[in-house]
């Protein structure tokens, strides 16, 4: 907690509150506590915001849409489908677009809401991980935001199945080839969830029930969880100047915070506003309702499902027949596989972390994403993982618009995604280490000045100059490892934690972890480079060129 | 000058030039790059049949691969180079002909369109001011036309085959829509995507797009009878004449219909959703984020 004292007008209106619920010190608690200011914690509330508009957007559809599969015969406003047979769910989503004043405005407003609601919360875990912000104490709601990225997912993919156009047809047909390919047990669990043979007249009340009350309200416990432990725990800080371990340093809640934050709602309702009213999205009238003897070119699925489309298009054809049973890996490997590699490795990393580094303290402040390489590493070779399976879902829209082969976009992911993750966590690395070496020179030998001297004999140098006090302590923020106790002490007798095959594990993890970091440090005498002696800054000395 | 000295060592600096560079090199670009417009074609006007003048244009322009009787040609493996003409039909040569694609230049996984070459080139402007210009501009036009339906004579007197399809058979406004997009999502859609966007096919071949005006009514037709490179034939019974017109009026009407929603962000679907979503929707509340988290700039120190 910081010390601000709060403005008169605070104080004021707190005494108005406290003079009837009688709660100055629960009020004054929490109404002035300190929040961090950067940009990139911004991400967080781009999904909350989301979330709050999906709601209001989301009651407003339900008061049209039917979620129905009766078949009926289409005789309204979009005169190219008249006479079309169609579900009454398709016909109450053109009635929606069409026919219902501000509905087609609610319903891209709704989509875009979705779009950006998983994309913020991909990108504000990036962040989180990137910064180490997931450390104890805050492994929790890291688990809880991947919870909620998952659910985000499926609440995704079975809102946009509601409309019965082609497109969301063809995604279901998917899910359902995906459930029957679970072993032994897998046509059982397509039959009852869709209550018979694909695609039948169950599955969309179905959906539609999840989709508007299951997951919403465990996302909203979720959300709620999440913001309570943030608001206890408080928010992680960046390495900047005046904020410590135990302190948080940044703009009370009231009036600083809460004014930002109610100005980015509005920020996110004016771009999601703005992108519903001028930029199309899902045209389901184009579609044209679904019958599954009908496909079209470039059928993709919202963005954040199209990891898995990825991993299903390169997926080579196996599968194996035995007893007269088929296991189809085929769809089993690429639905199951990759998304499990990318979520189990987030849900484990911070008790690995912790466990490899040995690290079992409190972290408020972040670490700067190159001071920790192998994170960082990490980190980006997953991005890449991720990244090349999401573009292969869109193989055949690549080889269309950028003239390409389709069969060479498939063999390039196939090899992409091992030989990918390990070039971008050797590259990465890397840049990490480049970065310390960087940061070391400045604290050294101080910045670059863009001020050349001349020598008396003639030479020209460029003048260092020690760098600002704020990024003095930004750089200074770095954690220098200490080595580990040796394995083996003088007697011979093995140091605890490094017993064992586990133990030797952890052992060689932690080396790797550390070995190569470089100390940033202030020296005793730092010399400041004035030019003109040797050793370092002779490099620095160039010839004049104006 | 003395400014941009100064904001030389500016933070944002370094991605102003960025910046700057992809502009100048996109202006550059567009400045070089040719221009591909093109008028609608006219097809299919009347013009004499003259089988002598057919003979001649293809020996000069097609017998060098289809052979001096139009029987097709392979090469020393017994692969073929070009097949035989004899029984293609007049829609057949006034489709490959019409969109450029014949004669080739440049043989590979599939023929391009690109521009008719000029003894066929029946898209020529004729619109000029000058009258000497749009007189010749029009005996040139009406030789290409000529020409076009000679070659079509010829082809057709070595065998039948379909003939072109009649104006009426085409109209766009009076084919049935909505059976259309039925039979567009059932036959079409697979390969040329749902709106006619065009689509990748295997091997290096691809689906053209047809939502171009370019791509004429009659030009549909004869494709779907003909089945050119990788399409199928969809002959009459398969699609009869009704059924294509359904399909002509469905993909016509659908390209000149405008998008309510916005944008159409090319019709493509969710890929282009998609990255407009993260470019242009987290782009812009980062850029907000950034704004109302930024420090209060400090002024610049007086060199």
């Amino acid at each position: 907690m910081s010390q601000t004292t709060a403005p008169q007008s605070v104080d004021a209106s707190l005494n108005w509150l406290d003079d009837r619920l009688g709660s100055t010190t629960f009020m004054k608690r929490n109404l002035k506590k300190v929040f961090p200011d950067h940009w990139s914690f911004m991400l967080g509330e781009i999904a909350l915001y989301s979330f709050i508009i999906l709601l209001l957007t989301g009651t407003f559809l339900t008061l049209w849409f039917q979620p129905s599969m009766q078949e009926v015969v289409y005789n309204g406003s979009y005169t190219k489908l008249n006479g079309v047979k169609m579900s009454q769910a398709y016909a109450s989503t053109l009635e929606i677009s069409f026919d219902v004043r501000g509905g087609l405005l609610m319903r891209q407003i709704h989509h875009w809401a979705a779009v950006l609601f998983m994309a913020s919360i991909l990108a504000h875990m990036l962040r989180v991980f990137f910064t180490g912000a997931y450390r104890k104490p805050r492994e929790l709601n890291w688990l809880i935001g991947i919870g909620m990225f998952t659910l985000g997912m499926l609440e995704g993919l079975f809102g946009y199945s509601l409309p019965d156009d082609l497109l969301s047809g063809t995604g279901l047909r998917i899910t359902q080839g995906v459930t029957e390919s679970i072993p032994l047990v897998g046509t059982y669990l397509y039959m009852f969830l869709f209550g018979g043979e694909f695609p039948g007249q169950d599955i969309v009340p179905r959906l539609f029930t999840i989709h508007v009350l299951l997951i919403p309200g465990l996302i909203l416990g979720m959300v709620t969880a999440h913001m309570m432990i943030m608001w206890h725990q408080k928010h992680t800080a960046m390495p900047v100047k005046n904020q410590t371990e135990q302190q948080v340093y940044g703009y009370p809640f009231y009036p600083v915070f809460m004014a930002k934050t109610g100005a980015y709602f509005l920020f996110t309702f004016g771009v999601l506003a703005l992108m519903g009213a001028f930029v199309q999205i899902n045209p389901i009238w184009l579609f044209g309702p679904y019958d599954p003897g009908a496909i079209s070119a470039g059928s993709q699925p919202d963005w954040y499902m199209g990891v898995l489309e990825g991993a299903l298009r390169i997926m080579p054809n196996w599968e194996i027949s035995a007893w007269g049973h088929t296991v189809s890996f085929n769809v089993l490997i690429p639905a199951t596989v990759p998304l499990g590699i990318i979520f189990t490795g987030a849900a484990v990393w911070p008790f690995v972390e912790a466990w490899v580094t040995g690290d079992k303290r409190h972290h408020n402040v972040n670490t700067r994403p190159r001071n920790a390489p192998v994170r960082t590493a990490t980190g980006m070779a997953a991005v890449t993982f991720y990244g090349m399976l999401w573009i292969a879902g869109a193989n055949d829209v690549l080889a269309d618009k950028f003239h390409l082969s389709m069969f060479g976009i498939t063999w390039f992911f196939r090899v992409g995604i091992f030989i990918g993750p390990y070039l971008a966590f050797v590259i990465t690395k890397r840049i990490c280490l480049g970065l310390q070496r960087k940061d070391a020179n400045i604290i050294g030998h101080g910045e670059e000045s863009g001020i050349i001297m001349m020598s008396p004999d003639g030479r020209y140098s460029e003048r260092h100059e020690p760098a600002r006090e704020e990024k003095r302590v930004t750089i200074l923020s770095k954690e220098n490892t200490r080595p580990e106790a040796p394995a083996k002490d003088a007697r011979g007798i093995p140091a605890p934690g490094s017993k064992g095959p586990l133990g030797h594990l952890r052992s060689r993890l932690n080396r790797a972890w550390t070995f190569d970091d470089i100390p940033v440090e202030e020296h005793e005498h730092g010399e400041h480079g004035e030019g003109g002696h040797g050793g370092v800054e002779g490099r620095e000395s160039r010839p004049l060129s104006r | 000058m003395r400014r941009i000295t100064a904001w030389r060592r500016r933070p944002w600096a370094g991605y102003a030039v960025v910046l700057a560079a992809l502009a100048a090199i996109g202006a550059i670009y567009a400045g070089f790059s040719p221009q591909t417009g093109r008028a609608e074609a006219e097809g299919t006007a009347a013009a004499a049949q003259d089988l002598g003048n057919g003979k001649q244009l293809f020996n000069k322009n097609c017998a060098s691969c289809h052979g001096l009787n139009a029987e097709g040609t392979k090469d020393a493996k017994g692969k073929p180079i070009a097949p035989s003409l004899i029984g293609v039909g007049a829609a057949s040569v006034d489709f490959q002909v019409s969109t450029g694609r014949m004669p080739a230049m440049n043989p590979g996984a599939q023929m391009p369109r690109k521009e008719p070459i000029p003894p066929f080139d029946t898209s020529i402007k004729t619109d000029y001011e000058e009258k000497e210009k749009r007189e010749a501009a029009e005996k040139q036009k009406a030789q290409a036309e000529k020409n076009l339906a000679d070659l079509r004579a010829y082809i057709s007197s070595l065998g039948n085959g379909p003939d072109v399809p009649p104006a009426s058979a085409v109209d766009p406004k009076t084919g049935d829509v909505a059976l259309g997009g039925k039979l567009f999502r059932t036959n079409c859609a697979q390969c040329h995507n749902f709106t006619g966007q065009g689509g990748a096919l295997t091997g290096g071949k691809y689906a053209p797009p047809l939502n171009n005006s370019d791509v004429t009514p009659t030009q549909i037709y004869e494709a779907m009878l003909t089945g050119p490179q990788a399409m199928p034939v969809f002959n009459d019974t398969t699609l009869t004449p009704k059924d294509k017109q359904a399909i002509i009026a469905y993909l016509v009407q659908t390209r000149e219909e405008p998008n309510p929603g916005g944008n159409g962000l090319g019709r493509i679907g969710p890929v282009s959703e998609g990255l407009a979503g993260w470019l242009i929707g987290i782009g812009l509340l980062v850029l907000a984020a950034m704004w109302i988290t930024a420090k209060k700039p400090k002024k610049l120190k007086k060199p």
